[in-house]
């Protein structure tokens, strides 16, 4: 049994996550960032198993999984990508269940850690989570889980806009945020208010920092009143042309209306244009 | 807190950082590669790179998975058994070039067109066209053929621009964005970051896919088209907005040729041309003085509509006019397309509503004064913001390219093109409608021992430019540039084994590949490729198809059928260059290129294919390729010519720091600092264009005068949007049997059909061919967006992700059936049949079944173990898939391909499914386990 900080106080640091599921495609960017990073990092290593066979496998502390999910009076359904990694719980069962000390919550920044010198992998800990987010690595024999790139945030080898995990600095369509969730004024803290960030199975008490975005609603069939372009009486073709007509006068058409051109003034145009066309072959003799 | 252990704040995992270019998919984004102890150990994006801004994808991360594969290979291979059985001796590089080069001098001695010169998914096209023009072969092409030529040439046809690289949408102002058909992956970053901004900005996003996977995932609204049919649905879209006359007039009139005047004289070897003025310059009606006057007067007040009489008495109609009778007509409407193309009346019409809404009522302008063509300064840049992009789902089709034509005739309607908030052009488009290069090839122009005098690829525009022999018959061995598929821009690949097997039209004596595998997931009709790959000829004991040579850098299903394979590097290991003379990684804002630097040694005994093939044109003595003396003119490989060849005086294919000083942009003398110059800069150059050139680039004065300066453009004239293609309807007449070259009488009928002039709709080949009730379905593939073809699925990490493949269909199509999810079930087509597990869902259209493409091996490739589940469990849908259409009259079988550009229909396929009798079991068909290449550490 390993014991939490007292993280209560305020002005606590909260890092974590939001994930945004309205933007997230899917493209698994996060995940192989993140294990890419993380094999050479602080997890190192996140091995794989069986490779190039039938049962391959490996150590991952972020994962995407896609569910089709079908509202209740959708005709459609919605493909919902989701990202799933550890969202750094204020008290994370994980933790206090440890049997060595292994599994801690940091006090600085409530980030959740293995020191994998103390983990003896009896796995207690991927039992307690009830989101999944643990991997336990075969080959070392070790528990790994999201460090929230422990070893990027605060590295001064990066240049500051780079001191973010990897799977943030890698996402495509900015899906995914990282700040202080402890903080309201934090740029993620008002990006959950704005946007109505939730937190996963809150039910369950852990008070997970991550929070994500729901998807917006759609802009389809489902949700907007029917609208069709006016359609005139008679012949289609005969009031087009009657438009293309007042294009003529300058009066009609969607566009702004051509300017109208005056006689004298189209002169000048035409002298000016053809200076311009003597001027641009000499300069491609040049 | 002291129990908690330390944890180091700053550690530094690496010894250095090193920038390049990515190559895991076709966006070639900007990456750094971290090295420890001379190895990769992590790889992240670029932040100051045009392309990727710093973001990078799930392929991206894991090129340090493809750099280390154990699918590698490792030195060159010379076959020692029978064809295709694995059998193989490792040589020597001097052997294999000295080989290599005795069979190519044979054919160039004898016949350069023997030789069949094809490239895959090749970034060096700037090189290995020019290589083979140098060679005097006309049988030349990359993997466009296949891969998405409607969309090119339809673009280019049309605005002298096209969807993918050669332009996207003004993320930035964009309000309504419409994405057709596009695979996951396609393009990777730049549309994953376009839609987070259209996210952010609460722009509309309408997908129309028959399948809400990916990019359609997050879309306000998902258009579940059937597929083949989105041009009934944008047709649709055209008719709602001339009904409600809700188009931009004053774009029409002024940048397209809407108003230009058409000849009607039917019957006549002139009806339907352009009406000219004797200098040959095209006319409008001026309705100030009711008379003809040149188009690009800029004094005439040229009418959009109208029939007239010309002083000779021809009668003439605007071409607008023509547009606007064939779509306002009662086939085009809302009702009468809805259930052809699985859209309801009522969301083609609400849609159409959107756009105009969008366009017009929330028209944008940027307070930047510019100059048009005819010298008219305007004090504003208004923009319409509609964009639209589109790419394999529409390319894939028989009708692939009036379907991506219609979609840009929308675009134009809107006054949506390179405007703020539409689609923008990247540097060097816009190019001339289209652009001025001629393939060549005809006949007398394939000699021995002599180059080619021109590039093998080109574009069409009227029978004249076609690649045939007096009798009509093609020249070239995929039969490009014929009447079999004339506007065939980028050659048809996928025709290359089976024509060269039948020998039709002619058999070859070489075969000589980069990365492609075309014995596999990249050929349609896998079965007989084989066959073709590994026949003899009954005569002489000799291979029908005598000798192959293939270059790759990893052990694909394609290597087990070379004669002689020549290895190249990872992506990591070798110089190349992102030429603007190749396919551009512009920005909208301006144009860039890249190069790549080996970031590490090649462990390996290989060498960088663009290397080799230098190597051996100086070898074969061709021209460019060797000095006076006749020694290699470039002896430093890939590097040398990068920086020292010159295509045209100045031109090379950098266009970054030239000149002597490096200080050139465009044009100027080689400058041999400019790869240090390059690297100095993160592997990459970007220059920005000043604001009142970075929209209406087609017609802007002072862009069109740099561009000429730059050498994108001849000359500056404007770049005038073809509504109307009169290309087309040279073909049309010629079918009616106009003109001097017409097409043999069994070619006419599908000539004139399908070279209308201006767009329109027709069933998917496969479809018609096919009865409804025996091949009820459609079956169409997509790219995973973690992968790229069958790299990315070999790929240890990737393969984690998704390692097999299923048979994804709809919920009520598979009750239909009895089939749950999981069962096995067949797959038949008019061709054949596979065995596949089923996965049902809800987000597909219900006509339509899919799976992942190149996911399913061939036992033992790749250096996967025999029983890997993308051998077992995965499948490729190539196998029911035809490369030859059923016969029609006469017994001709043309390909499955596009009648207009040759370009592969993949997507046609229709078939049946049925729940297998027997559930146990794997995938099939199961050929036989590739053995003989062994696994590189």
């Amino acid at each position: 049994m390993t014991t939490l900080p007292d993280t209560t106080r305020p002005g606590q640091k909260k890092l974590g996550l939001v994930i945004d599921l309205d933007t997230c495609v899917g493209c698994q960017a996060c995940a192989t960032s993140c294990k890419e990073w993380n094999t050479q990092g602080y997890s190192a290593p996140l091995n794989d198993w069986d490779a190039r066979g039938a049962d391959h496998s490996g150590s991952w502390l972020n994962r995407i999984h896609g569910y089709e999910v079908k509202e209740k009076g959708q005709a459609q359904s919605r493909i919902v990508n989701f990202p799933r990694s550890c969202l750094h719980c204020e008290t994370p069962a994980c933790v206090t269940v440890c049997p060595t000390g292994a599994s801690y919550k940091r006090a600085e920044d409530g980030i959740v850690l293995v020191n994998p010198d103390m983990c003896i992998g009896c796995k207690l800990c991927s039992w307690a989570c009830p989101y999944g987010a643990r991997e336990y690595d075969e080959v070392q024999g070790v528990m790994k889980k999201c460090t929230l790139c422990v070893d990027r945030i605060y590295n001064e080898n990066f240049l500051p806009e780079d001191r973010i995990p990897a799977c943030v600095r890698a996402c495509p369509t900015g899906a995914r945020h990282f700040g202080d969730l402890g903080d309201p004024a934090s740029a993620v803290s008002q990006l959950v208010a704005a946007r109505g960030g939730f937190a996963l199975l809150p039910e369950m008490d852990y008070k997970p920092v991550n929070r994500y975005l729901p998807p917006r609603p759609r802009r389809d069939a489902t949700t907007l009143a029917p609208e069709a372009l006016p359609r005139g009486d008679g012949s289609a073709m005969d009031r087009l042309f009657q438009w293309a007509d007042g294009l003529l006068a300058g009066h009609a058409g969607t566009a702004p209306a051509a300017r109208k051109v005056s006689r004298v003034a189209a002169i000048k145009r035409r002298v000016k244009s053809a200076v311009a066309a003597v001027k641009s072959k000499s300069r491609g003799k040049k | 807190m002291s129990a908690e252990p330390h944890v180091t704040r700053s550690p530094k995992s690496w010894d250095e950082i090193k920038t390049t270019t990515c190559y895991m998919c076709a966006c070639r984004c900007g990456i750094k590669v971290y090295l420890k102890d001379g190895r990769v150990s992590y790889i992240e994006g670029n932040r100051d790179h045009p392309v990727n801004k710093g973001v990078i994808c799930g392929k991206g991360s894991s090129g340090i998975k493809q750099h280390y594969s154990p699918a590698r290979l490792a030195k060159p291979l010379l076959r020692v058994g029978e064809r295709g059985k694995g059998a193989f001796k490792e040589i020597e590089w001097d052997e294999a070039l000295t080989l290599a080069t005795s069979w190519l001098s044979e054919v160039r001695r004898t016949d350069p067109k023997r030789l069949a010169f094809f490239t895959g998914r090749d970034q060096s096209q700037g090189l290995t066209g020019w290589w083979a023009t140098q060679f005097g072969t006309p049988n030349y092409a990359a993997h466009g053929g296949f891969c998405s030529v409607n969309m090119a040439a339809a673009g280019l046809y049309t605005f002298g621009g096209a969807f993918w690289e050669f332009g996207e949408p003004d993320w930035k102002h964009t309000k309504y964005f419409m994405l057709f058909g596009v695979a996951e992956d396609h393009g990777s970053n730049p549309i994953k970051m376009g839609l987070g901004k259209l996210k952010e900005r609460g722009a509309k996003f309408v997908s129309v896919n028959p399948i809400r996977t990916g990019y359609s995932a997050i879309a306000d609204e998902w258009v579940g088209i059937r597929p083949g049919t989105d041009g009934l649905f944008v047709g649709a879209l055209i008719h709602e907005l001339l009904a409600a006359q809700k188009i931009d007039g004053e774009y029409l009139t002024r940048f397209t040729n809407a108003p230009w005047l058409v000849v009607e004289k039917p019957g006549t070897a002139e009806h339907g041309l352009l009406a000219r003025d004797r200098d040959g310059n095209t006319l409008v009606w001026d309705a100030a003085t009711r008379a003809p006057a040149s188009a690009l007067s800029p004094t005439a007040t040229p009418a959009l509509m109208g029939r007239f009489t010309l002083k000779d008495g021809r009668r003439v109609a605007t071409s607008f006019t023509l547009l606007a009778e064939r779509f306002l007509g009662d086939d085009w409407k809302p009702e009468a397309v809805a259930d052809r193309c699985g859209v309801p009346a009522a969301s083609i019409k609400r849609i159409a509503a959107e756009l105009a809404r969008v366009a017009f009522d929330e028209a944008i302008t940027l307070d930047v004064p510019w100059t048009d063509h005819l010298g008219r300064r305007h004090d504003k840049m208004v923009g319409r913001p509609v964009s639209m992009h589109g790419m394999r789902g529409i390319s894939a089709h028989s009708n692939g390219f009036h379907t991506c034509r219609m979609i840009h005739i929308l675009q134009i309607l809107l006054g949506t093109i390179d405007v703020p908030g539409g689609y923008r052009y990247k540097a060097p488009y816009p190019k001339p409608i289209p652009p001025g290069i001629k393939p060549t090839g005809k006949p007398g122009q394939v000699k021995p021992n002599t180059a080619l005098p021109g590039p093998p690829l080109g574009f069409v525009t009227a029978p004249e430019d076609l690649l045939i022999d007096e009798h009509g018959a093609p020249q070239r061995l995929d039969k490009a540039f014929s009447w079999d598929a004339p506007m065939s821009a980028h050659g048809l690949m996928h025709m290359v084994i089976t024509n060269a097997g039948l020998r039709d039209p002619y058999g070859i004596d070489v075969l000589f590949m980069y990365m492609a595998n075309m014995s596999w997931n990249s050929a349609m009709n896998v079965p007989d490729t084989l066959k073709y790959l590994t026949a003899k000829d009954e005569k002489t004991g000799d291979y029908v198809i005598p000798r192959i040579i293939y270059a790759d850098s990893y052990q694909s299903e394609m290597v087990y059928y070379a004669d002689l394979v020549l290895p190249d590097t990872t992506y990591l290991e070798r110089w190349d260059c992102i030429s603007l003379l190749d396919r551009p990684i512009s920005e909208p804002d301006g144009p860039a290129d890249s190069i790549r630097q080996p970031v590490v040694e090649p462990d390996r005994d290989v060498r960088p294919f663009q290397t080799v093939l230098l190597d051996l044109g100086a070898r074969l003595g061709l021209n460019g390729m060797v000095k006076e003396d006749g020694s290699p003119r470039y002896p430093g490989g890939y590097a040398d010519y990068i920086v020292n060849h010159e295509r045209t005086p100045g031109v090379g294919p950098l266009a970054g720091f030239r000149g002597a000083d490096g200080k050139a942009e465009g044009k100027g003398a080689p400058n041999p600092d400019q790869l240090k110059r390059y690297i100095e800069h993160g592997c990459h150059w970007f220059h920005e264009l000043p604001e009142h050139m970075k929209y209406y680039k087609h017609v802007n004065r002072d862009y069109l005068d740099w561009a000429v300066g730059f050498g994108f453009l001849g000359k500056a004239d404007p770049i005038i949007f073809q509504l109307y293609s009169e290309p087309f309807q040279k073909f049309r007449l010629a079918a009616e049997g106009h003109g001097s070259i017409v097409p043999p009488t069994e070619h006419r009928a599908r000539i004139r059909d399908h070279f209308d002039p201006l767009p329109f709709w027709y069933a998917p080949f496969e479809g018609e061919m096919v009865k409804a009730e025996d091949f009820p379905l459609h079956a169409v593939t997509q790219r995973p967006m973690a992968m790229y073809h069958s790299w990315g699925s070999q790929n240890d990490w990737l393969r984690q992700i998704l390692g097999r493949n299923w048979l994804y269909m709809a919920r009520e199509t598979a009750a239909a059936k009895g089939i749950a999810d999981g069962d096995w079930v067949t797959v038949t087509s008019h061709h054949g049949q596979i065995r596949a597990q089923a996965r049902l869902m809800d987000g597909v259209e219900p006509g339509t079944v899919w799976t992942w493409n190149a996911i399913g091996k061939r036992s033992g490739a790749w250096a996967l173990d025999a029983d890997a589940p993308e051998a077992k469990q995965g499948f490729l849908l190539n196998h029911l898939i035809s490369e030859l259409l059923p016969e029609r009259g006469g017994g001709y079988r043309y390909s499955n391909s596009d009648p207009v550009t040759g370009q592969a229909a993949w997507y046609d396929l229709k078939v049946r499914i049925e729940r297998a009798a027997d559930q146990s079991g794997e995938a099939d068909p199961q050929f036989p386990t590739l053995t003989g290449i062994g696994r590189t550490a």
